[in-house]
């Protein structure tokens, strides 16, 4: 077969559309927030915590988020003298309206803030199927609820339990670190309300940020140091019986 | 050298278009901006950073009621941020004339930060409120701005702040 004038005319037309398909597949500039220039993270200090819950119902608030769900919620753990590896934990609505009152008077009573923990080598986004989710460069965790089919599987692969299936979308949800409010210089709807300064938003990249100061001169851990996660929210004074 | 290779290039041809399709339906069909930072849609980091805000945020408020700030530099609460209490106002914020904030009811916004708990800090001041206020609202007594009593009573034993183990 010869490739004849006429071949050729019906060829290059359709190549033409073909590659302009893939130049439209190029990706754009990004605008004026500068992702490179931050790495969040999130500073907890545990002996400052209240557990008013003002986090729990600001963070719901600002992000939408369905009655019953949490993307942030606070612990309050009971250890006991005599059993400091069996801690009784509780967290009534996820300490959306506080504690009730109570005056137990043995063992040792804290409380604990938790939310997605923004881990730099992230298990629920490596075990994501088609890409919905992922560690922006900036450091947050987030998820692209357009992409996402709702497979769960990274509910499952988070060791924190900090996602859920919004009922509403049946797609994957989770702490974005307020990255709508961070990208515009506020901080975090949780550090924003919290009354004690029990959570600071921190950003790793900024050396003008307090965090490094603190990180220097304090005793943190993260959660759950052994599944290496490189975990971004760090716990001050945080008792070794917190899971 | 090469005879009969007509089929060949029928089969090459047929290979092209196929090759052709693929390209235009993957261009089609993966969104315009996946892989720009990774394996993923870039474009879903703009949208989810174009969401607004609920909260304003303190420096906001304190652009207008500097009255307030002023008055709150005297008491304990002097470094809560308005929204602690008050809410999320950020379409306030936008519309002041349009939309007014709500007043907190005391009796129930007080409680969830001073409500007795012995998991709260020991130096958190505490109080039992069926105790201490027996069914007032706090704002009866206390001022929320500058939360102090003038003349402070004798303190009962119920009125006491009870702390924690810490």
């Amino acid at each position: 077969m010869d490739i004849t004038r006429r071949h050729l005319l019906l060829l290059l037309p359709t190549a033409a559309v073909a590659w302009k398909f893939v130049e439209a597949g190029t990706p754009e500039a990004s605008p004026n927030y500068n992702k490179s220039e931050h790495w969040w993270g999130m500073l907890i200090d545990i002996p400052k915590c209240i557990g008013c819950g003002s986090c729990v119902r600001a963070c719901s608030e600002e992000n939408d988020v369905p009655d019953g769900y949490f993307r942030t919620w606070v612990e309050r753990y009971h250890v006991s003298d005599w059993n400091i590896e069996r801690p009784e934990v509780s967290s009534p609505d996820g300490g959306k309206q506080g504690f009730p009152p109570d005056q137990i008077s043995d063992g040792k009573n804290f409380f604990v803030p938790k939310l997605c923990n923004h881990c730099a080598d992230s298990p629920c986004t490596q075990v994501c199927p088609v890409g919905a989710t992922f560690v922006s460069p900036d450091g947050v965790v987030l998820v692209d609820k357009n992409y996402c089919l709702g497979c769960r599987y990274c509910v499952q692969a988070c060791p924190y339990g900090c996602r859920f299936i919004n009922p509403k979308t049946n797609t994957a949800e989770k702490c974005t670190l307020c990255y709508h409010r961070i990208t515009k210089g506020l901080t975090t709807a949780c550090a924003e309300v919290c009354p004690t300064g029990a959570r600071q938003l921190a950003d790793l990249k900024n050396p003008k940020d307090p965090i490094h100061e603190f990180l220097r001169t304090h005793q943190v851990q993260v959660l759950k140091p052994h599944m290496a996660t490189g975990a971004k929210v760090f716990y001050n004074g945080m008792d070794g019986s917190v899971r | 050298m090469f005879k009969d290779v007509e089929h060949l290039i029928r089969l090459a041809a047929v290979m092209l278009l196929a090759l052709l399709l693929f390209v235009v339906l993957r261009a089609a069909v993966v969104p315009k901006s996946f892989g720009q930072y990774g394996h993923y849609r870039g474009n879903a980091i703009s949208e989810i950073a174009a969401r607004t805000p609920a909260f304003a945020g303190h420096d906001v408020c304190e652009g207008c009621h500097t009255d307030v700030v002023d008055q709150k530099k005297l008491g304990r609460h002097a470094n809560l941020h308005c929204e602690v209490c008050h809410g999320a106002l950020a379409k306030h914020a936008d519309d002041p004339a349009a939309v007014k904030p709500q007043l907190p009811d005391t009796a129930v916004i007080c409680a969830r930060c001073h409500e007795a708990n012995s998991a709260k800090p020991m130096s958190f001041p505490q109080v039992v409120t069926a105790d201490h206020a027996g069914g007032l609202a706090c704002g009866t007594c206390h001022k929320p701005h500058t939360p102090k009593i003038e003349d402070e009573p004798a303190k009962t034993a119920s009125a006491k702040p009870v702390g924690g183990t810490r």
